[in-house]
């Protein structure tokens, strides 16, 4: 596509003030590297945030943008959206900020689908407040404020996603810059509300929090990257695929046990129940990562458009003063 | 039933009152406030003035002939100007014991007390905690008491037309309103009209309820027991066209006024919460004109949802109630510290807490100015009575999209959901508003302010070249990126604080009514105002030189208090509240003293009651 940005257009005056070595910096060079290939002009953008490491998001995207406060970004998300439809609105929330004390609005803007980019640093821990566990903390986790262990069992953001409703889910690793742009992409080309989570690294506080699933040398044996119309077959060999067996996934090797290619499950990501999809965002071996659910409704601005249009047609009352003079008046001479 | 009396058509006298209060009294599910209100659209459009005060139980439906249950509808018409809808009633209807029992103190001696005999049964006496038959046991004897049997008298009229018995019984209360209207000489044109429009699709319940409305009005006429009819003649009023209206409604049109009036959208995010839900409805009704009405999740996301749209270029309302007011309150400071438009209006009802959630209270005052971290001042403002609800509203949004703040405005239950007459203000008659919103091509810093009034401009997302970013950080005070230098903070909290001030150069000034100078001064704000005007105009009538200053404008205060108060010998602050006016007004002018009138029982104040506490004081 012929563009007239680079990602440089995208970038602030401002200082980037995320610890060195922060998954923070890869995301937001993805998202300055996917901007200039979204066809849309620098001005119909805007960013907001809610609180927390990842919500000084928007200082540095040269766009619009709002850092709000703890928990409310997808709500004051909603408030842009609504009020102006043309403009492509994200935002950039924690596992704290939109799980814990955002977590109405959150489920509700799935609920919603309203055409809304989310993307969701989840680090497992608290940053910016400088280490306490967070919804999506292990059990057991060492943290400032559970010093024996974290006794609260974790959110599964994919799995909350999809019970709220969700019609888009992708997950991705922190450190991927190449394939968290294509996935913020494809974001945009979807009209609904998508969730994109990021499983992001916190160098000071949970360092190697994912490590088991993202490491270079690993990655490809305990990741499966899921693509709309493929085999789920992942592995550095190529040789690993996921079949279903009665109610679960299971893993199974091509070429054992007479399993060959053609039993491997392909990957529906349109499909409309969430049930495949639910057990995808459940699964810890291989963790699913890329688009698991991409499933195309009415966004609630449409249906609020096509009432919109139908009451004006039908409405009695071209202004407000046709509105104040209708029904029961009467004249004091 | 009907026992024909000509003796009594030919004797009746005629008299001529200059004002009156009726009350309806019944179950919630009776349709008390369906006959309060169509005896005082009939009035009004016969030309009185009207005061309207529905009271009804939180309960939607308490059980049947219960204390709690009872629903109320209280109507001041007069010839003369109505503030109120009057304390001490002169016709009660009463549809049960239960209605009977928790209204019949608010009876003048000697008037007229109207019953359905049919209720008065043990089984509601028990309800209603009665012993003995209070129709019969002499405890009504200091009243004209009228006895009816409503629902028999209804179930006559309606017999042959196949109803069942709860259609029948339902219809009852257009028997009471019938016989109201024969009493004081009103036409039943207007109720008759109604039903035909409301039930265009069911013509046996118009039938129905004009029949009875009917038969409520001829049994009146021709039983001997009404020995007076009543005329209140038309008020003198401004000539212009009229409409009855309650607070809450004329709130909405104001904003509705005010959209259209600043060529903005309309944003309206909000969370349901009694007695504020109205305004919700209302401009859900009317999206025809573009606006935007979104029931959020709470009431954090109905505010946080407006500050969005704040930002992306609408007029942006977020409407709520005390315990709502209290969830806003941080999202109230980010609106403030990032200067966005945005109007807050709280429909105050009894607290703390969940309260007294249908009743009226002035005790959100110190929550609206102080309810937040931070030193956050914003724009306060009050209603005062239904119809200039309209007015506030449509200045809430003046006020904030051109000095760029929140504003709050207080209403509450009283005027919100009491009504009176309007006279209609059309668009073009109203002053008009410019919202601040960047020219494209000029450069913008988004904290670069107007010399006069220090507001900032707004630059609307989808605006080339003027992409920016605004936060609850603290912010340099020329570029608006994030700012932690020492000196910096404090400029910008003074320029904040100085901007709201200002205001002051926007508002009117204040005056004292009834007398520029005098014994005593009663100071009130918001929703009393029918109530202590009503109250100073008498007192001034029996020779009292007292005067009523009443505050639209809280913060900034109007510039004359101080000068206005100097002219009498005290002051007395009366507030719905435990005097939280009475201690602003301490903090900014501590060189006067300050009497209080307080009361928290969820009522308005009388007229009795303030007149006699005026008496004392001076």
């Amino acid at each position: 596509m012929e563009t007239k940005y680079t990602f440089k257009d995208f970038q602030t005056d401002q200082e980037v003030r995320w610890c060195p070595g922060c998954d923070d910096y890869v995301v937001l060079r993805a998202v300055q590297k996917a901007l200039p290939e979204m066809g849309r002009n620098k001005e119909d953008f805007a960013f907001i945030s809610g609180i927390g490491c990842s919500s000084r998001f928007p200082y540095y995207v040269e766009t619009y943008g709002m850092h709000t406060i703890h928990g409310r970004a997808t709500a004051v998300a909603t408030g842009v959206k609504l009020a102006n439809p043309k403009l492509s609105v994200w935002v950039a929330t924690g596992d704290g900020d939109a799980m814990a004390i955002g977590g109405n609005h959150f489920i509700h803007l799935l609920r919603r689908n309203i055409d809304i980019k989310i993307i969701l640093f989840n680090n497992e821990i608290y940053g910016l407040t400088k280490g306490q566990f967070s919804p999506t903390s292990l059990i057991g986790q060492k943290t400032k404020s559970s010093p024996y262990g974290n006794t609260q069992p974790p959110f599964n953001p994919g799995e909350l996603a999809i019970g709220s409703s969700a019609r888009f889910f992708a997950r991705i690793g922190g450190n991927v810059p190449k394939e968290q742009t294509d996935l913020f992409i494809e974001a945009d080309k979807f009209k609904g509300t998508a969730l994109i989570e990021v499983l992001q690294n916190c160098v000071i506080f949970n360092d190697g929090c994912y490590t088991q699933y993202t490491d270079k040398e690993v990655k490809d044996d305990k990741q499966i990257y899921l693509q709309h119309g493929k085999p789920m077959i992942f592995g550095k060999e190529r040789n690993k695929g996921l079949v279903l067996k009665g109610l679960k996934l299971e893993v199974v090797t091509i070429g054992e046990n007479g399993v060959t290619e053609a039993d491997i499950l392909i990957h529906d990501a349109k499909e409309s129940d969430p049930t495949l999809h639910l057990m995808l965002a459940r699964l810890h071996y291989p963790l699913a990562t890329g688009i698991i659910r991409s499933v195309e409704e009415p966004t609630f601005e449409e249906r609020e458009d096509a009432l919109y249009n139908k009451v004006k047609e039908t409405s009695k009352y071209k202004t407000v003063d046709d509105l104040f003079f209708a029904g029961e008046t009467y004249e004091v001479k | 039933m009907i026992t024909e009396n000509n003796q009594a058509k030919q004797t009746r006298e005629n008299a001529v009152l200059e004002n009156v209060v009726i009350r309806f009294v019944g179950d919630s599910g009776d349709g008390m406030q369906l006959t309060g209100t169509q005896f005082s659209d009939t009035s009004a459009m016969f030309g009185n003035d009207v005061a309207t005060f529905p009271n009804y139980p939180s309960e939607i439906r308490a059980p049947q002939g219960s204390l709690y249950g009872v629903s109320g509808f209280q109507v001041h018409i007069g010839s003369v100007n109505i503030t109120s809808p009057g304390d001490s009633v002169d016709v009660l209807v009463a549809m049960n014991p239960a209605a009977l029992k928790t209204n019949i103190d608010a009876l003048k001696a000697g008037q007229m007390c109207i019953v359905d005999t049919d209720e008065f049964n043990k089984k509601n006496f028990e309800k209603a905690h009665y012993d003995t038959n209070p129709l019969e046991d002499g405890s009504l004897e200091n009243y004209k008491l009228i006895q009816v049997s409503m629902t028999s008298l209804t179930r006559e009229a309606l017999s042959g037309m196949g109803l069942d018995n709860k259609a029948v019984v339902r219809s009852k209360n257009m028997f009471a309103l019938g016989m109201v209207y024969f009493i004081f000489n009103r036409s039943m044109d207007h109720t008759i009209e109604f039903f035909e429009r409301k039930f265009k699709s069911k013509p046996e319940l118009v039938e129905a309820n004009i029949k009875v409305l009917k038969a409520g009005y001829y049994y009146a006429e021709t039983m001997e027991i009404i020995s007076t009819t009543y005329q209140i003649a038309p008020a003198k009023m401004q000539p212009g066209t009229y409409r009855i209206i309650n607070g809450n409604t004329a709130t909405a049109w104001g904003l509705l006024a005010a959209a259209h009036n600043s060529g903005l959208e309309l944003f309206l995010g909000s969370y349901p919460i009694t007695p504020a839900t109205d305004i919700l409805h209302e401009l859900t009704k009317h999206i025809n004109f573009g606006i935007k009405t979104f029931q959020a999740e709470d009431e954090i996301a109905g505010i946080t949802s407006s500050i969005g749209a704040s930002f992306a270029g609408s007029l942006a309302i977020t409407t709520t109630s005390g315990p709502g007011l209290a969830l806003k309150g941080e999202a109230i400071g980010l609106a403030m510290m990032m200067e966005l438009p945005l109007v807050i209006i709280d429909v105050q009802r009894g607290g703390p807490s969940t309260g007294l959630p249908t009743k009226t209270e002035q005790s959100d005052l110190m929550q609206a100015l102080y309810g937040r971290n931070g030193e956050s001042p914003v724009i306060v403002i009050a209603a005062s009575t239904p119809e200039n609800s309209f007015d506030y509203a449509y200045e809430a949004c003046k006020l904030a999209l051109e000095h760029m703040t929140p504003v709050i405005l207080l209403t509450d239950g009283y005027i919100a959901n009491g009504s009176a007459p309007w006279k209609i203000k059309k668009t073009s008659e109203l002053p008009s508003i410019t919202p601040r919103i960047a020219k494209t091509g000029t450069t913008y810093n988004p904290y670069d302010r107007d010399e006069k009034t220090l507001a900032r401009v707004l630059a609307i997302p989808g605006t080339p070249g003027m992409e920016h970013r605004i936060g609850g950080l603290e912010k340099d005070k020329k570029t608006g990126n994030i700012s932690y230098a020492p000196e910096n903070h404090e400029y910008m909290v003074n320029i904040r604080a100085e901007k709201v001030k200002r205001v002051q150069d926007h508002i009117p000034a204040i005056h004292s009514e009834f007398q520029e100078e005098g014994d005593l001064l009663v100071v009130g704000w918001g929703g009393t105002y029918g109530s202590l005007s009503a109250a100073v105009s008498q007192i001034n009538i029996e020779g009292y030189k007292v005067g009523h200053m009443h505050l639209n404008h809280i913060n900034p205060l109007p510039k004359n208090v101080a000068e206005t108060m100097k002219k009498f010998k005290k002051i007395v602050v009366c507030e719905l509240n435990k005097g939280q006016m009475a201690n602003v007004l301490r903090m900014n002018f501590p060189e006067f003293q300050y009497l209080q009138y307080n009361k928290v029982q969820g009522l308005p104040f009388t007229t009795f009651e303030l007149t006699e506490r005026f008496k004392q004081l001076i």
